[in-house]
């Protein structure tokens, strides 16, 4: 069920487009940050409230990459696989969070902390390699950063 | 050496706030456009300027603003839109204006929005830039608390005001109307042209679309002139370009240079040449969708002319240097992941062809390919090129390809005769 909040939130978008439609990936967003990912149930609540079929919303949200419709752990690890963060060095990285979560691309850790995903191009590749933790950006990435990274994200 | 578009600039502190940006000469070419210049005036003097796109296609951006329908009975509202969207891998320019400076680009759409006439701007912003985001949401309150945005902008009887809308990620929110759709709600799949954005783009209304390096040209351009503008390239292509190194050099980064700046310069002077222990091989130009140019072509000079002379293209400007110490296959195919996975399956040739050329170069890459499969990729490259899908992903993608078959030759086919990957 969307909260009264969420509902608010996701109106007051509404101001801001011509049209409801324009607003449904704001809506989805909304509902992420409360939620961290979004059910079959807030698809169909937000398509009403918009006045969307839910089907077409869901094609919609299911085509961005930064819409989860599958649960995600606590922290959401989006590293960058792009071409300049291949060169310095992301295949280590990723070695290195294998080691240490105990999970993969599309895993989420048994505890609930970590979702570990790829993710195109940063736009920070004169810092490569890199990653975003939730809204956090992390540079220049090295097997000891990445530890203390990982050890301060609880 | 003038560096308009970055000249305020400076990473060891934030962005200039408005009455900083004020004090360095800001606002003073809106307040001129709108006060002095007709529509058409300004459209002709960035035209004159030759200014040409710096998200990719370089098209001449003046000549596309006069393509927009003007008078009483054109359509409204029209709308304005910067594509802020920036994620070919490689590229991280439009960041670098967008953080440093946010005032530089709310004048800049004012302007444009003028010369076109739009009421409304949208900055599609990639989300992965939350700082960007923060910066310029705070620029724009500023700018309308000072009234450069809403309604009867400083008595001029002209309106425009800006929002920014931050996406939720995919490759194709960037090709111009895939962004319309994302903008509208919709999946990012292109759109059939004609009609043209300029006629009907928006909500079927007049739309520009315009790159974020593009548009923070054009204050300058006002404020100097169109023989100033074109006085700024060493060679005689127009203005400065902001040109960006990554890979395995010394000094990764990005700069602000005279338009026509060789690729030796960027990488061996402004780069500080290759790390120790890595040669050079080759370079991606102006990133992930461009052809790889090599050692032969250090000394072409970037602008659009010469590079596409070089067998390449300008796209964004930022290049992705491969040194030895990377096997030119894995780097195809880590490539090639990246479009397969970001193609939006509108058209068969992409949504199909990408993926089965990942499989390919991986089989290569791991030993398993046969020397018809060189061949057989080589053909694809042709299947998938210009022409043949809907949008520019797919073509894009087959340029560094078409390029690493070209000039990388020998090893692909050490992968095929040694049945392993020399690089591991
Ligand atoms: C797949 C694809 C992705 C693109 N991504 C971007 C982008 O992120 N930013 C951009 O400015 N142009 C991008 N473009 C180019 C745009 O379609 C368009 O040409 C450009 O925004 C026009 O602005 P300009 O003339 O100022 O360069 C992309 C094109 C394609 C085919
Ligand atoms: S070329 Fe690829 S990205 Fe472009 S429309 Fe076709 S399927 Fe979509
Ligand atoms: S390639 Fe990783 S940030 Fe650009």
């Amino acid at each position: 069920m969307l909260s009264d909040k969420q509902r608010r939130e996701v109106l007051d978008e509404l101001e801001h487009y011509p049209t409801k439609q324009a607003a449904c990936i704001e809506a989805l967003k909304i509902v992420q940050k409360h939620d961290r990912w979004v059910s079959d149930e807030a698809i169909q609540e937000v398509a009403d409230l918009i006045g969307m079929s839910a089907a077409e919303l869901d094609s919609v949200a299911t085509f961005f990459n930064l819409i989860f419709r599958r649960p995600v752990g606590r922290h959401v690890i989006l590293l960058c696989d792009s071409a300049s963060c291949w060169l310095m060095g992301c295949n280590k990285i990723r070695a290195q969070l294998v080691d240490r979560l105990g999970i993969d691309y599309g895993q989420t850790t048994d505890d609930n902390r970590f979702t570990l995903l790829p993710m195109a191009c940063l736009g920070t590749c004169d810092r490569a390699p890199a990653m975003m933790i939730d809204e956090q950006l992390h540079q220049d990435l090295t097997a000891e950063s990445l530890d203390k990274i990982l050890k301060a994200t609880e | 050496m003038e560096q308009p578009l970055t000249s305020n600039i400076d990473s060891k502190r934030g962005p200039l706030d408005l009455q900083g940006y004020e004090k360095a000469g800001g606002y003073a070419a809106a307040r001129k456009v709108l006060t002095q210049m007709t529509p058409g005036e300004v459209t002709e003097l960035v035209k004159k300027a030759d200014l040409k796109g710096r998200g990719g296609a370089g098209f001449s951006a003046g000549l596309k603003w006069s393509f927009v329908p003007m008078g009483d009975d054109a359509p409204h509202p029209k709308y304005l839109v910067c594509n802020a969207d920036e994620m070919e891998p490689g590229t991280f320019k439009d960041r670098v204006l967008m953080e440093g400076d946010p005032h530089q680009l709310i004048e800049a759409m004012i302007i444009v929005a003028y010369a076109i006439q739009a009421e409304v701007g949208f900055i599609f912003l990639r989300w992965a830039y939350k700082v960007s985001e923060r910066r310029l949401r705070l620029a724009i309150q500023e700018a309308r608390a000072a009234g450069y945005l809403g309604e009867n902008i400083h008595d001029s009887g002209f309106s425009f005001d800006l929002n920014i809308h931050s996406s939720a990620g995919r490759y194709m929110c960037g090709e111009e109307t895939g962004l319309l759709n994302a903008l509208e709600g919709r999946r990012a799949t292109p759109r059939a042209k004609p009609p043209f954005p300029q006629i009907s783009g928006l909500w079927g209304k007049p739309t520009i679309v315009q790159n974020v390096e593009t548009l923070c040209n054009v204050p300058h351009i006002i404020n100097h002139g169109a023989e100033w503008f074109q006085g700024l390239g060493k060679t005689d292509e127009s203005g400065t370009k902001l040109y960006g190194v990554s890979g395995r050099v010394k000094r990764p980064g990005c700069w602000e240079l005279p338009m026509g700046t060789t690729i030796r310069e960027l990488i061996e002077e402004h780069a500080g040449g290759m790390q120790d222990g890595h040669a050079f091989r080759g370079v991606l130009p102006g990133g992930a969708s461009t052809d790889f140019l090599v050692e032969q072509h250090l000394d072409v000079p970037m602008d659009y002319g010469s590079i596409q002379k070089a067998g390449s293209r300008m796209g964004t400007g930022t290049m992705i240097v491969l040194d030895d110490q990377h096997c030119p296959v894995a780097m195809s195919v880590n490539l090639q992941v990246f479009f397969a996975r970001e193609s939006c399956g509108w058209c068969t040739p992409c949504r199909d062809g990408l993926p089965w050329i990942v499989q390919l170069l991986q089989s290569i890459e791991d030993g398993e390919g046969k020397a018809s499969d060189l061949e057989l990729l080589s053909m694809h490259t042709k299947y998938l090129g210009p022409g043949h899908t809907f949008c520019a992903l797919a073509p894009g993608a087959m340029e560094p390809l078409q390029s690493a078959l070209k000039y990388f030759k020998s090893d692909f086919e050490r992968h095929v005769t040694e049945k392993k990957c020399p690089w591991n």
